[in-house]
Parts: structure tokens; sequence; C-alpha cells
């Protein structure tokens, strides 16, 4: 009983003097024990977190928009497509939309909607041949260079082909200024005809 | 009575918390911190609560799937009994509760109470601040409507500006490559779990630095503070001059947070739920996305930032603005608390308040969009037609019919992105205005490959006809020079 009541005493004066009990030994040993544990399930974790960010390619596929005849000759239309990579509760989100703009029999610009600022959907005007953005008044000429407002670059672009009588567009990803959609280029490429004016 | 106190001592026994509570509610506050002035933060904290209550309640019914998200809402609103109302409060309380953390903030600045030893309090405030607004944002992604949708897309769009890592951060907002059911999901993650989480934790801290730090007293000018003196002045106040927390001070509090709470309950009553809007189907682009009134301020500074200064801006003012509230205990850790003797605070809490109203209130009328309808749907005033020629009546159906309409306003109706046109000529000549009309220019598109020959005469036509009545129209001084300078010589011809 004696030796119960002056533990705390021998353990205070073990510590003065710079040894190490054995039960803080098994303490520390346990926290350690934790931290490896606990490091070993973060890499699962963190990986399952990360998951979503892929390379661009990951999420790029070739998307049919329909008849190429549906797209008649100096014509800009809006075509909608399903996401390639959606899921089955997407609902309405899996849709897609995008401005096809046939320039001659085989000659194509296909828009995304989202204008280059901050992604807002531009709406086409045909009678004055503008697109429109209405969030931060961004407009944009018919070849999809910029006209005015605060977009620092023309619409982004779509690469696309032709392919038993339909058109098809590289898509999957929401366009953005840091994912490939910045990289088109924008002269000489079939696809991509000259953004300035 | 017995079975009730005999259960108390039974309960308090075990739990043993009369003690703690007693001395949380009776300690000592300094006389006149019982003010009408420091209720703002437990009506936040009143707020929080009823956003809890509430929110579980919506949970009990709302389907955090992007396929049906959009279709609980509106089976909320319309056909379970009441459940309008719930929604009507959760999104009142939102923007009270946003509006009161403010206040409370600006108060906690006046006062100077982020003064020592309450450094830390207001830095945990801050945090407090953030998270409220981000509770804020994420609920609005929650209303899965067009305006969360393409809300989220101008999350996606500044997100995607980081440099090297923004594309990869895009994809971890959003779960995947676009906005999709993944992105509602991580969001109603986050507003229900990880930030009401963190923020009843923070605010567990902020509470406890409160009571053991004491309530700021009333700051008095030229009563400075020393970090060597402070604790000790501050405990002869509260002992010589001080009341118990309750009821002396607590009663205030509670009479503000039942008139907050009624004030939500009457803006919920009279004005109804937030949206949703239109079904957030992404293929509709007929739409004006807005955010929601605690975000419009950077609606507003989106749209004036000049292109090149946006990147830097977006990416270093939230960072810089965050870093100045945090250091500013650090800065200002001692002196003067008194509002009386701080102008350099007041200006800077007037220009916050100033630019953040006049932003709101730009964002409010979005004179920098144009209007999509008005082409289409805003008259031409009569007036400005009764006189006109035939061409001129020709170039006014131009103006319309080439959407010019959609920025530039003509008796008060229309856009508001370029100069109302209203007494156009008399500030442009009719070359200027073909030149402008051609050419674009000063944010104006070009419309040179748009227009006929015929329909720019019929439009400049037109456009020559707008100038108040009896002010003559813009004339080309050169011009009458060379005129002037041309007649001798034709009289000299003539001689």
């Amino acid at each position: 009983m004696s030796t119960e009541i002056i533990t705390p005493h021998v353990q205070a004066e073990a510590e003065q003097g710079d040894t190490v009990s054995r039960r803080w030994f098994l303490l520390k040993l346990g926290f350690l024990f934790n931290g490896v544990v606990g490091a070993v399930m973060a890499v699962p974790v963190l990986r399952y977190l990360l998951s979503p960010a892929k390379r661009d390619d990951a999420y790029k596929a070739w998307v049919a928009l329909g008849n190429v005849e549906s797209f008649p000759v100096g014509e800009t239309r809006l075509a909608t497509y399903v996401n390639p990579f959606r899921r089955p509760w997407d609902g309405e989100t899996a849709g897609v939309a995008c401005y096809v703009r046939r320039t001659a029999q085989d000659q194509f610009q296909v828009f995304a909607v989202n204008c280059a600022h901050l992604g807002c959907p531009v709406r086409w005007f045909p009678q004055s041949q503008l697109f429109m953005c209405p969030c931060h008044g961004g407009a944009y000429y018919a070849d999809g260079s910029r006209a005015s407002g605060p977009p620092e670059r023309g619409l982004f672009t779509y690469e696309y082909k032709i392919a038993g009588g339909e058109l098809r567009i590289d898509a999957g990803q929401m366009p953005t200024l840091s994912n490939t959609a910045k990289l088109v280029t924008i002269d000489g490429v079939k696809g991509n005809p000259p953004c300035a004016s | 009575m017995r079975i009730l106190k005999t259960t108390y001592e039974w309960l308090e026994h075990r739990l043993q918390l009369e003690a703690p509570i007693k001395d949380a509610a009776l300690h000592p506050v300094p006389r006149n911190t019982a003010s009408w002035w420091y209720v703002f933060g437990s009506a936040a904290f009143t707020l929080l609560i009823l956003q809890v209550v509430t929110g579980i309640l919506l949970a009990i019914v709302y389907v955090p799937s992007a396929g049906q998200a959009w279709s609980s809402l509106n089976v909320l609103n319309q056909q379970l009994d009441l459940g309008w109302f719930l929604r009507a409060i959760h999104g009142w309380g939102s923007n009270f509760m946003v509006a009161v953390v403010l206040v409370h903030m600006a108060q906690v600045f006046l006062f100077g109470s982020y003064k020592y030893p309450r450094e830390l309090t207001w830095i945990v405030g801050v945090f407090l601040l953030l998270m409220t607004l981000g509770m804020a944002f994420t609920g609005q992604v929650l209303r899965f409507d067009q305006d969360a949708y393409w809300g989220l897309g101008i999350g996606a769009s500044i997100t995607s500006r980081i440099p090297f890592v923004g594309g990869s951060l895009v994809h971890l907002l959003l779960g995947g490559p676009i906005i999709a059911g993944a992105t509602l999901s991580r969001f109603f993650a986050l507003h229900v779990f990880v930030i009401p989480g963190m923020l009843l934790a923070f605010v567990g801290v902020h509470v406890w630095m409160v009571l053991k730090l004491g309530i700021n007293e009333w700051p008095m000018p030229g009563r400075l503070v020393e970090r060597s003196a402070y604790l000790q002045e501050y405990k002869n106040l509260t002992h010589k001059n001080g009341i118990p927390f309750v009821p002396g001070a607590l009663w205030k509090d509670v009479i503000f947070a039942g008139g907050i709470l009624a004030a939500v309950v009457v803006c919920a009553l009279a004005f109804g739920p937030f949206g949703p809007s239109g079904q957030p189907d992404p293929t509709i682009v007929q739409t004006v996305p807005k955010p929601d009134f605690f975000f419009l301020w950077i609606y507003a500074a989106l749209a004036y930032l000049p292109p090149a200064m946006e990147t830097p801006c977006i990416l270093i003012a939230p960072i810089l603005g965050i870093g100045i509230l945090i250091a500013l205990p650090f800065y200002a850790a001692e002196g003067e608390k008194s509002w009386h003797r701080r102008p350099v605070a007041i200006l800077a809490l007037s220009t916050v308040a100033v630019s953040w109203g006049t932003l709101t209130h730009l964002a409010s009328s979005t004179p920098w969009s144009p209007h999509m309808e008005a082409w289409s749907s805003d008259p031409v005033p009569p007036q400005y037609l009764r006189t006109a020629s035939p061409l001129a009546r020709q170039g006014a159906a131009v103006f319309q019919s080439k959407q010019c309409r959609n920025c530039h306003s003509l008796g008060g109706h229309g856009g508001d992105r370029g100069p109302a046109l209203d007494a156009i000529a008399s500030r442009m000549t009719e070359d200027q205005m073909i030149r402008q009309v051609l050419q674009g220019g000063g944010n104006m598109p070009a419309y040179g490959k748009n227009l006929s020959p015929a329909e720019t005469t019929a439009l400049v036509s037109f456009l020559k006809t707008l100038h108040p009545a009896g002010e003559r129209p813009a004339t080309d001084a050169s011009q009458q020079e060379a005129h002037r300078f041309e007649k001798p010589s034709t009289l000299e011809a003539q001689r």
C-alpha cells in the first residue's frame, strides 16, 4: 500500500533525473504506433480524396453532335451532347451545350458556351453576329474572337472531326483557363480557325 | 417537486456541472459592457443554432443528388406542409447570420476588443467569419438551380486561374471534369458535415476565451492597453464596478436574440423562401446567373477589374485581406481602444463599408451586363420617331434588330453597358458615329462586318436625330474652319 502512495514522487524524481520511466516509454511507444498506423491509413485516404484530379487526356473523349447536315453552312447553332464521363445520378447536369458554326462545307468551329472570363453561358445573337455574356458583359464576334468586355481571350473551342457523316468533338471537361482549352492553337490548324480579326 | 429535486441532485451528483455553470453565469463583467452594443455575438450564436436546427429539418427531405435535388426543393416548397416556411427560415436565417457576424466584427473592431489579451479571440473570429461565408456559398450550391450551377462555374473558373495546380484544383472542387452529381455530393458534405463541425468547434473556443478573458470593457479615450498592467486593471474594473453576467448583461442579449429570431420569421413569412430558380440544366443558356446577396460585391468587383489585373487581384486580394485581419491584433495589440482617438480605424471601416455598399448596389442593377431581351422587348420612345424621316425610322429598326439596345438605353430603357444614346447627336458628329459603329472601340464591338452600308446609313441617320430639343447637334469644328478658309478663296475665284 505504501509503495502505491509514493509512486508519483518516484515518477517525478525519475523525470527530473532525465531517466525515462517504463510507463512514459510505453505511452510514447503507443503514440508512435498510432502515428505509424495513421500514416498508413492516410495514404489511401489521400489517394481517395485526390482521385478526381486527373490529366486532361483522361477527361477527353470523342462525342457525336449529330448529323453534319443539321448544321447549315454560314450559321451558328446551339448543339447539346451528353458528357461522356457521366454518372447515373447526374440528372440533367450530364448535358452540355456548345455552339457549332459551319463556315464552309467541311469547315466548322465548335465553341464552348462558357465565357472565357468566368464561365457563364454566352448567348448567340445571329442578327448582330455576336456572342454576349449575361454575367459581366463579355462579347465575342462570330468567329469566337474577343469583341469587348472583361474576357482576356476568345471563346474556348473544341477540336472536331467528321466521321460517318457525323460531327464529333473532343470534349469531356468544363473548359477553363487552366486546361487544354487554353493550349488550342488559334491559327492555321483545321478546326481552330483564326480568332483574331 | 420532491421528485424533481431528487432527480436534479441525482444528475448533479454525477454530472457536476453546477459549479462551472455558476462560475460562468455569475462572473463579474464591467458595468458599462451591459450595453446594447454587446449583443451581436450572442445573436450570431443564436442564429447558428437556428440554422443547425432548420438545416436538420430540411435534410430529412432534401435529396443531395444532382438528378433530384431541384425536384426535392420544389416538393419542399409546394407539396409538403410548411416546407416553404422552413426553407424560408433557413434562407433568411443565413442572410441574418452573415449580417450579424459582420456587424459583430465591425463593433469588435471599433471597440478595440482585439487588443491584448484577446488577440486569439479575434483570430478565431476571423475564421468564424470565413466559415460563415463558406456556409453561405455552399448553401447557395445546395439550392441546386441555374444560379447554383453557373455560380459553381464561376468558382471553377476562378480556381482555374491559380498557377500550376489550377486544373487539378478545379477537378477536386467539382469532383470530376464538369459540374455534375459528384459536385453536389461534395458540397453537401461540406455544408452539412465539414464546415458546421469546424464552425461549432471554433465557436466553442471563441466563447471559452470570452468567458476566461472577460468581456472587453467599454473603451475610454486615453485609457491605454499595456501588456504589463492590463490584466490587473481589468480585474479592478470588474471587481470594483462590475455586475454579474447573469442577469446584468444577459437580459439584453436574450431580448436582442429574440428580436433577431422574430425578424427572421417575419422576413420568412413576408418574402418566402429563396428559389429555386430554373432547373440546373446546362443546355438552357437563356439564363442570367446571379450570386446571393452577400457575394454580389465580388460579382461587381469582377466586372470592373481591368482584364490584366484580374488574375492577380482574384488570387492575391483574398490572401491579403485575410492576412491583414489576422495580423491586426499583432500590429496593434496595445494602445488606444476608443474610436474617438483611432481615426485610421474609423476611416478604414467606413471605406470598407462604403465600397461594399457601392459594389453591392451596382450588382443589383448590373450596369456592365447587356440586357439580353432589350432589343426585342423595349420600345423606341415614340417622341424619337414622331418627326423622323423614313430613313431614320429604318435606322431605329436597325438599332433594335442589331441588338444595339442590349447595351445602349433610350428613354431610360435598355442596357447600361454603353452610354445612353438619348443625346448622342449632341456629343458625336456623323463621321464619329460611323467610325464608332463600324470600328467599335472603347469596349464596343466593331459592327463593320455585320452592317451593310445601307444599314449603317440608316442607323446613323436615326442617331443624328437624338439630341435634346433646342440643343444643336455636335459639329466638326475643323470642318467649319475648313469651310471658313474655303469661302474667301471661292470669293477670290469669283472675282
